[in-house]
């Protein structure tokens, strides 16, 4: 349970869809000028997130992982396909995106409605296939972790593109510098909000465990003294090497 | 420019510039921006686009006669997915610490916005040899950018270029850090890649003043 918890959160605050990997900046930018827009979109990519991530998580564990294979019989032990991850997981998001395209629209008029039109434009959203793909590179371990991170994710990026929808429709009565108006203040805000979601980063770090994404300056301290600490080891090494030769 | 008419030329010259894909199109901001903390994985991460895009324009500018309308999406994704996969398995067997640093962004070159856009926009109705320069043209636009983040964010946050201590040693306090110069952290975190573009978008805009866009 706790580690359900914990992902939920890491995966919405702290790995941000947006903020942290800039994610689905594509349409970020494109549908944020209105928020009800936004929201449509932000509940597509919620949906579309929570089916093809566990989808993708069966994909890549009975077919492309090394050794997946393995319950087809004994021989099969050795293939490793996972080459062919980028082409799968993108042909099951397009196949996905279509099916729950036609079903919705089928069963639901009213949610297609609003959903509908955003549905196409999410099959190229790099936030369905980053979730994909970060799915795979952490090795997340079973099927419920995989729904929990899909959904999650998509949760992240709708608080984001709700957040900025918001600021943008403010901002049209500020006087901003014209150069910098529409694309290039909506960067700027962006990043600061980055930088603000960068404060959650300490939050799931309660126990003595030393903090998963340390802020810039403690990694730049962190590498300084890793540097120092390298050259100790290395005059170190030079001494006793000298030892050696003296014996 | 003999090689090249006057028309090809413009091809390749103007997404360098007034018709940027960042900064003006603003199509494939998404695998871009973080990674470009150090110069060298922004130049791979460019080399990576431009294959793709001029060989994927190519492949749908030959085959843009016999592709069904109706599944041209899943087409065009069947072609950038295998030109990716080439690219990710050139990576990984010849500069293997490389494809660690890009990891999953390789795979995001797939739904990169500027390679689709250019799909649909250009190369389903144009020659190859067109094609191939838009492609070109474009992923050249894009690399320049990505370039540009990458030389500020690695100069500013590290102190170096392309791994090169190019400022002096911030440990032993050479160069320009025997002065009191202290490397900017706040450059290496994700966020300020968004605002160095910002910035990039402003001087653009404000040498340009027909790109101002009207609130």
């Amino acid at each position: 349970m706790i580690e359900h918890l914990e992902l939920f959160f890491k995966s919405i605050f702290i790995d941000n869809m947006v903020f942290a990997v800039f994610l689905g900046m594509c349409s970020y930018l494109a549908v944020s000028k209105k928020v009800s827009t936004a929201v449509g979109l932000g509940a597509a990519v919620i949906f579309v997130l929570g089916v093809t991530v566990p989808l993708n998580w069966l994909l890549d564990q009975y077919l492309l992982k090394d050794g997946a294979l393995v319950w087809l019989g004994p021989e099969y032990a050795d293939y490793n396909l996972s080459f062919l991850s980028f082409i799968l997981f993108i042909a099951t998001i397009a196949t996905m995106v279509q099916l729950v395209e036609i079903v919705v629209e089928k069963f639901s008029p009213s949610l297609y409605n609003s959903l509908g039109i955003f549905l196409p434009l999410i099959a190229v959203n790099c936030a369905i296939l980053g979730g994909s793909l970060f799915m795979q590179a952490r090795e997340i371990p079973n099927l419920g972790l995989a729904l929990n991170y899909g959904v999650s994710s998509g949760i992240g990026w709708f608080l984001a593109i709700l957040a900025i929808a918001a600021i943008r429709e403010k901002i049209r009565y500020s006087n901003v510098p014209a150069p910098l108006r529409g694309l290039g203040i909506t960067f700027i805000i962006t990043g600061l909000m980055g930088i603000g979601f960068q404060s959650f980063g300490g939050m799931l770090t309660g126990d003595n465990e030393p903090p998963e994404e340390p802020t810039a300056t403690t990694t730049a301290k962190a590498k300084e003294e890793k540097e120092i600490k390298k050259e100790l080891e290395d005059e170190e090494k030079t001494v006793s090497y000298n030892e050696v030769i003296n014996k | 420019m003999a090689l090249l008419s006057k028309k090809d030329a413009n091809l390749i010259l103007d997404p360098l510039a007034d018709n940027n894909p960042i900064t003006i199109q603003v199509l494939g901001i998404c695998s871009a921006l973080a990674i470009t903390a150090e110069l060298k994985a922004s130049v791979v991460m460019a080399v990576s686009v431009m294959f793709v895009l001029a060989m994927g324009n190519v492949v749908i500018s030959l085959m843009r006669n016999i592709i069904p309308s109706k599944i041209r999406i899943i087409v065009q994704l069947v072609v950038v997915a295998t030109l990716v996969i080439i690219v990710d398995q050139v990576l990984k067997a010849f500069a293997y610490e490389l494809s660690k640093t890009l990891s999953v962004f390789v795979g995001l070159i797939i739904t990169n916005c500027i390679i689709m856009g250019r799909f649909e926009a250009f190369a389903l109705g144009n020659g190859p040899w067109k094609s191939f320069l838009d492609g070109l043209g474009n992923a050249a636009g894009y690399g320049i950018i990505l370039v540009i983040v990458g030389f500020f964010r690695e100069l500013l946050g590290s102190g170096t270029l392309f791994g090169f201590k190019v400022l002096g040693d911030p440990v032993t306090k050479t160069g320009l850090y025997s002065i009191g110069y202290e490397n900017n952290g706040f450059m290496i975190i994700p966020p300020a890649a968004l605002i160095v573009v910002g910035i990039i978008i402003w001087v653009q805009r404000s040498r340009n003043r027909s790109l101002i866009e009207e609130a």
